[in-house]
């Protein structure tokens, strides 16, 4: 496990300060029993720490972890291995007490605006329902609803009224409300603007990045897509079958990946820019990233290894460290 | 043994997993609730993406008593149920006799004077009688149902939240259920005598295994939906959690369960008093009557009907009621249309089109060609969709229709392949394929297009492929269908398909079942069956967006491959501008179900002409590096506007930075100026001399300075000074 130094945006190094969330070496088994042990784990010894204030972005497709990485956090689901801790304290087995402590700093929003609010509560009793919990009055929870819809720009009146007569971008913007209503300190976004058209992604980044600077929060930004999370993020993990690739800056992530994976990832997000895109694509097609397969790779070996151009038989048989390569942490035992 | 009831139940909230997306228009039709039809799920959620946005009802939790009165059968058993409870709870009150007064004058007498409903062998009045019996009935019938569905719910709530009490509650109901139940109420009756409630209670017992496998399924459903996990997060327990989210999901479910259990409570009531098990002898129970009625059914047919017609009529109105609230919702329409709807449809829009083609000057249709003409889509009976769309394809080009949700461009597709939803349809203009206009055209002649001339691969790989049968039989039978070929001929065809759109081992993949195989690998076998007719044009709804981004890229490469080798033509509907560069030569950019720009890609994407595709480029993360990635991203403030609110003029004023006076009467298209490139925008010349740009108007919050980099200061956000004419 490297030490990570933080590198801000304009290039000064921080020193390590007290990390909010810590994650070390965390895995998740689905399943019980002797094939769940066989099988290979959604979340495969991942570490990496997010400070007060620091927005964090996890990237990965699908089979990643990364929302399994965000539920483990929560309490949603089960590690298997490993530590999460926050503020200091170990948080990986809390119990439903702790959990309902944690609740009020650490929070979460949700990818799909159709399913993340009760159909059939009004929108002031799914924002009011984690100060309920937590023992704050009827009226002032009311009051606090209302305050924070206005500040998400949406209409007071709201309070009253239900998920189903609000549009997706509305919807998301009141999950937004209801994270940031109890003053947290640690936000989970679950892939939370995937789900959302062009503009209404926009507004609600937007939003996000607001509340952010209003606040000093702190993010764990979850997504697929690279360039949303170049936006909003300082620092960027990549992850690739549970295992962590490449981690560091997000404008080294992005701008000179390391990994083959980074690499492949941020070469094949298209740009809207005809020429430049044709360019892009000869390179991507230069990488030579082989088609993924259904059949997963050797335990043991680098999870990356049956579509990586530079694999060789130390790839397949030894998985790499993490190992510090210019600005970033890269796992590859080729660069 | 005791029947278990499993009607459909108001099928399980939707699980939007798909990412449909939307944009800030307001839903026409609600999310996840309870009852929509799973199968029409994005149907009915009102998303944006696709034919389903515009006329999604909206559906509310109480539209279960709307249901309810609609129907008439469950009409008229409200008011049968709600006359008898009334009748027997003021029973006596009313009764004009004793029920165990005997007139010996009257034995088994028909309806008259006295007795309006006839005697029976002991000259007991039977309108008394049955009504005398009727609260007994009913009351126990209620205790039935009260301990059946509740211990079920109860049951399926709790073994919903955990995994290892659901293995254990479940293993006991199946023994539950495999037990004789009828041979366990006699033994009951052994121990206790006939004591109704005991055992109509002890019915419920046996009964709620039943119902707790129906509400399991949903209970399990329910706790997997998002606002759980949201509640789990806010620290909420477990039983407050099943109480306030799982339990009102479940409510239609119970009402409708409940229904049913009255009935089969009832008439089991009725068989226990038939075979003597019914209460004390002088208490009335219909089931002893009717037993009474059997010994006299030679000489006194009459004394069967009035107490077997009261049962039977009770038992019709429970489940007729139970039948009206369990049934989903019509009010989505249905995915594709029926085969009605389309021979009706046709009929309807070939007069329309044929009155639009007596207008509109015939293009000589080149070999290949789509030429899509003044094409208008709508609601039937109201609002349009689409207004007014033309473009044309060439052959072995790749046209990009790109827009948002809300924008018409999916039903623009459909419509080219006459696959348009129940209750939408061409309401105007021309589809040119071949020498003929698609856009008037039977079901037939589309019959036969379809497959051979134009072929369609769809955003959800999983959902085009029939999850029941393997790809090589899938693929093997539309290869026959459309080319006519034998068996073994179009099983190494579907080698070659296979292998034309790189699945490398494709002699494996053709054994396998859509489950087996990934979201790409899916894809690819999509497009295999869309090649099977080798189709001159290829409507592409969104192939990529449910893909990695690896994998579209991937995807995008085939369709590139294609293009060039076969020759086909492409129409690709988007949301996504980097999609757009990437493979489309040409592109029509939609808004509010119009053309508001179109030409060549490198000029709209370089030089875009309209504010709304400029809006776009500014607001997209993907247009910028990471070095000039903005504090914020340039938005467009309010929302797509709903089609019954399309105005007149431009639909793209009420939210445009430039707008102004002129942009009030309705804009026509008009060359953009370069190539063949068109613009709807009065401005569009002024916005391309001056150079102006959409701009961030949303300025980055203070800033909290130990946080960002070490000069603190506020950027000032781009805000240019625009003129507003």
């Amino acid at each position: 496990m490297s030490i990570e130094t933080a590198v801000w945006q304009d290039g000064t190094a921080q020193a390590p300060g007290q990390p909010l969330l810590e994650v070390v070496d965390l895995v998740v088994r689905y399943g019980r029993g002797r094939k769940a042990a066989a099988a290979p784990a959604a979340v495969d010894g991942v570490s990496f720490s997010i400070r007060p204030g620091e927005t964090v972005g996890l990237v990965g497709e699908s089979g990643s972890g990364k929302s399994t990485i965000g539920k483990a956090i929560l309490g949603l689901q089960k590690s298997s291995g490993g530590s999460v801790r926050y503020d200091g304290t170990d948080i990986t087995h809390a119990g439903p007490a702790r959990r309902r402590e944690l609740g009020g700093e650490l929070r979460a929003v949700f990818q799909d605006p159709n399913s993340s609010l009760n159909p059939r509560q009004t929108i002031g009793a799914s924002l009011a329902e984690p100060l309920r919990t937590r023992g704050v009055a009827a009226r002032e929870a009311r009051q606090r609803a209302e305050d924070m819809l206005a500040r998400v720009g949406l209409p007071r009146e709201a309070v009253d009224r239900y998920p189903g007569q609000f549009s997706g971008g509305q919807r998301q913007r009141i999950a937004v409300a209801r994270a940031l209503i109890c003053e947290p300190k640690l936000v989970v976004c679950d892939e939370a603007v995937s789900a959302l058209d062009l503009s209404t992604q926009a507004q609600v980044l937007n939003l996000l990045a607001d509340l952010r600077d209003e606040r000093g929060l702190s993010y764990l930004f979850i997504a697929h897509d690279i360039s949303v999370v170049q936006f909003l993020a300082q620092r960027v993990v990549v992850l690739y079958r549970g295992q962590v690739m490449e981690s560091g800056p997000a404008a080294s992530v992005t701008e000179s990946p390391r990994h083959p994976f980074t690499q492949a990832l941020v070469a094949a997000s298209p740009v809207p820019r005809p020429a430049e895109q044709a360019e892009r694509r000869q390179k991507r097609e230069a990488l030579g990233v082989r088609t993924a397969s259904a059949a997963t790779a050797a335990p043991g070996g680098c999870p990356f290894s049956q579509r990586c151009p530079l694999a060789t038989d130390l790839c397949r048989s030894e998985r790499p460290a993490l190992r510090t390569v210019g600005a970033s942490d890269v796992a590859c035992h080729y660069v | 043994m005791i029947p278990s009831i499993a009607p459909v139940p108001a099928t399980a909230p939707a699980n939007a997993e798909n990412a449909d997306k939307e944009t800030d228009t307001d839903a026409a039709g609600v999310g996840a609730g309870a009852g929509a039809a799973t199968a029409a799920a994005p149907a009915a959620t009102g998303t944006g993406r696709g034919p389903r946005a515009a006329f999604g009802g909206l559906f509310a939790p109480r539209m279960s008593s709307r249901r309810l009165f609609a129907s008439p059968g469950a009409a008229a058993g409200i008011i049968w149920l709600a006359a008898l409870v009334a009748a027997s709870l003021t029973a006596p009150w009313w009764l004009p006799y004793k029920t165990e007064d005997q007139d010996f004058t009257a034995i088994l007498s028909g309806p008259t004077a006295a007795h309006w409903l006839g005697t029976d062998e002991l000259g007991r009045d039977l309108l008394s009688r049955i009504f005398a019996a009727a609260a007994g009935t009913l009351g126990t019938s209620l205790i039935t149902v009260i301990v059946g569905v509740g211990l079920g719910t109860i049951l399926a709530m709790v073994a919903a939240a955990g995994e290892r009490t659901e293995g254990v509650i479940s293993r006991v109901t199946e023994v539950m259920m495999s037990l004789p139940g009828t041979v366990i109420i006699l033994a009951v009756i052994g121990a206790v005598g006939t004591n109704i409630p005991v055992i109509m209670a002890i019915l419920g017992v046996l009964i709620s295994a039943g119902i707790y496998r129906v509400m399991l399924g949903q209970a399990t459903s329910l706790q997997s939906q998002l606002y759980v996990d949201a509640a789990k997060v806010d620290g909420v327990s477990t039983l407050a959690i099943s109480l306030r989210h799982v339990l009102p999901g479940l409510s239609n479910t119970i009402v409708v369960q409940s229904a049913l259990i009255f009935a089969v409570g009832m008439l089991i009531q009725a068989g226990l008093a038939f075979i003597g098990f019914g209460p004390p002898i002088p208490q009335p129970s219909w089931g002893g009557m009717i037993q009474g009625a059997s010994q006299h059914v030679y000489d006194a047919p009459w004394l069967m009907v009035p107490t077997g017609a009261v049962l039977a009529l009770t038992v019709l109105a429970a489940n007729a009621i139970g039948n009206a609230l369990g049934k989903a919702p019509n009010a989505a329409a249905s995915h594709l249309p029926s085969a009605a709807d389309r021979r009706r449809r046709t009929a309807a829009s070939a007069s329309a089109a044929a009155s639009a083609s007596a207008a509109a000057p015939e293009t000589p249709a080149a070999p290949g060609r789509l030429s899509v003409r003044g094409l208008s889509v709508g609601v039937d009976g109201g609002t349009p969709l689409v207004t007014d769309v033309s473009f044309d394809v060439e052959q072995g080009t790749v046209l990009g229709l790109v827009g948002e949700s809300g924008c018409g461009k999916t039903m623009t597709a459909l419509s080219l392949l006459g696959l348009l939803p129940s209750g939408v349809s061409v309401t105007g203009g021309q589809i040119l394929w071949d020498g003929r206009n698609l856009a008037g055209a039977t079901e037939t002649a589309m019959a036969g297009v379809r497959g051979r001339g134009i072929a369609l691969i769809s955003q959800e790989p999983m959902r085009a492929l029939d999850p029941m049968f393997t790809v090589g039989y899938q693929l093997v039978s539309a290869i026959r269908r459309l080319r006519k070929t034998g068996k073994a001929q179009a099983r190494a065809e579907a080698l070659s398909l296979l292998e034309k759109v790189g699945i490398v081992d494709a002699g494996r993949i053709l054994t396998t079942y859509p489950h087996q195989i990934s979201g790409g690998m899916a894809q690819r076998v999509a497009i295999a069956l869309a090649l099977a007719g080798r189709p001159r044009l290829l409507v592409a709804d969104e192939p990529t967006t449910a893909l990695d981004v690896t994998v579209q890229a991937e995807i995008l490469s085939l369709l590139r491959t294609l293009v060039k080798d076969t020759g086909m033509s492409v129409v690709m509907v988007t949301h996504d501008l980097g999609v757009v560069a990437d493979i489309c030569d040409t592109v029509a950019v939609m808004y509010a179900g119009q053309v508001v720009e179109s030409g060549r890609t490198a000029n709209i994407l370089d030089n875009p002409r309209h504010p709304y595709t400029l809006a776009l480029l500014a607001a997209d993360p993907h247009a910028n590096t990471a070095a000039d990635m903005p504090e914020r991203l340039a938005t467009i403030s309010g929302q797509v506007p709903q089609p019954k609110d399309w105005p007149a003029g431009c639909r793209f004023m009420a939210r445009c930075q430039f707008a102004g006076s002129a942009c009030v009467a309705p804009v026509p298209l008009v060359p953009s100026g370069s190539d063949d490139g068109v613009v709807r925008c009065v401005k569009a010349d002024e916005l391309a001399v001056e150079g102006l740009e959409w701009v961030a108007t949303e300025v980055p919050a203070r800033r909290v300075p130990d946080v960002r980099s070490a000069d603190s200061t506020v950027s000032t956000s781009s805000a240019v000074e625009k003129d507003r004419a």
